[in-house]
């Protein structure tokens, strides 16, 4: 048995210079320990109302329509398509694509932006469509 | 000098203790949910409203009511296998990954069940009077 050591084990979090493709890996692994946790619990809920009745219904829309509702609304729609972004860029990674340093760090980028414009497009939609 | 191959030395060797049938489990997983959600957010937009009587008269419709089981029992398979590999990634002692994979099956399999049976009642409940 070796002695445990102070080194670390592999490169970690710690000494590596921040890049694109660093951040769109850890964004994927939140956003969906979010979505799963919270994202799980409003799609229960959602359900659970509708099959409860008009009431329970209606006091989740009450909810969902509130600021509170909007805020975690606001943040589950970019968790969603961040995870959906980056979860594609899996996809692609997987067939063993998109490994050259530029291109990767290109889809990176693009991949950690996107969600965020869709997300404001989503929901300009949503709150201000009718006004259009 | 040992006749072992290297593969089944390695084999069974990842935090999991097996991978390759549900690494493609999961891409399979993905896929179908990528397909899946897309549906949902576009049927959802395209409901006039998305109150208690709109919402209930669409899932009662066949054709929104087996997508939206598949979206629920999907999602939910999509989680256990998601928040596992969190698990097996991060829990190192064994009590305490044991712990975390019973609380997940908890809340995959009671959740799912909850949502899925939410889903039958709704769209086998008939019109209300």
């Amino acid at each position: 048995m070796l002695a445990p050591s102070s080194r670390p084990l592999s490169p970690h979090l710690t000494i590596w210079r921040w890049g694109p493709h660093m951040l769109v890996s850890i964004l994927h692994r939140i956003t969906g320990a979010g979505l799963a946790i919270v994202g799980g619990a409003v799609l229960l809920w959602w359900l659970w109302a509708a099959a409860d009745g008009r009431e329970s219904y209606e006091y989740f829309v009450g909810w969902a329509t509130h600021w509170t509702g909007i805020v975690v609304g606001v943040g589950l729609t970019w968790a969603f398509l961040q995870h959906l972004a980056s979860g594609i860029r899996h996809l692609v990674m997987d067939v063993g694509a998109g490994f050259e340093l530029n291109t990767n760090k290109r889809w990176s980028t693009i991949v950690a932006i996107v969600p965020v414009l869709l997300t404001a497009l989503f929901w300009a939609y949503i709150l201000f469509g009718d006004q259009l | 000098m040992s006749i072992e191959t290297p593969l089944s030395r390695v084999r069974g060797l990842g935090p999991a203790g097996h991978g390759g049938q549900d690494w493609w489990a999961v891409r399979l997983n993905s896929v179908a949910l990528l397909l899946l959600s897309v549906w949902l957010v576009a049927s959802l937009l395209r409901l006039p409203a998305v109150d208690y009587a709109t919402v209930t008269e669409w899932l009662r419709d066949p054709l929104a009511a087996v997508p939206m089981l598949l979206f629920v029992v999907t999602t939910f398979w999509h989680i256990q296998h998601g928040l596992r590999e969190v698990i097996d990634d991060y829990a190192h002692e064994e009590s305490q990954r044991v712990l975390w994979i019973t609380l997940l099956a908890f809340f995959v399999y009671g959740g799912g069940a909850l949502a899925a049976f939410c889903v039958l009642k709704v769209a086998l409940a008939g019109a209300p009077v």
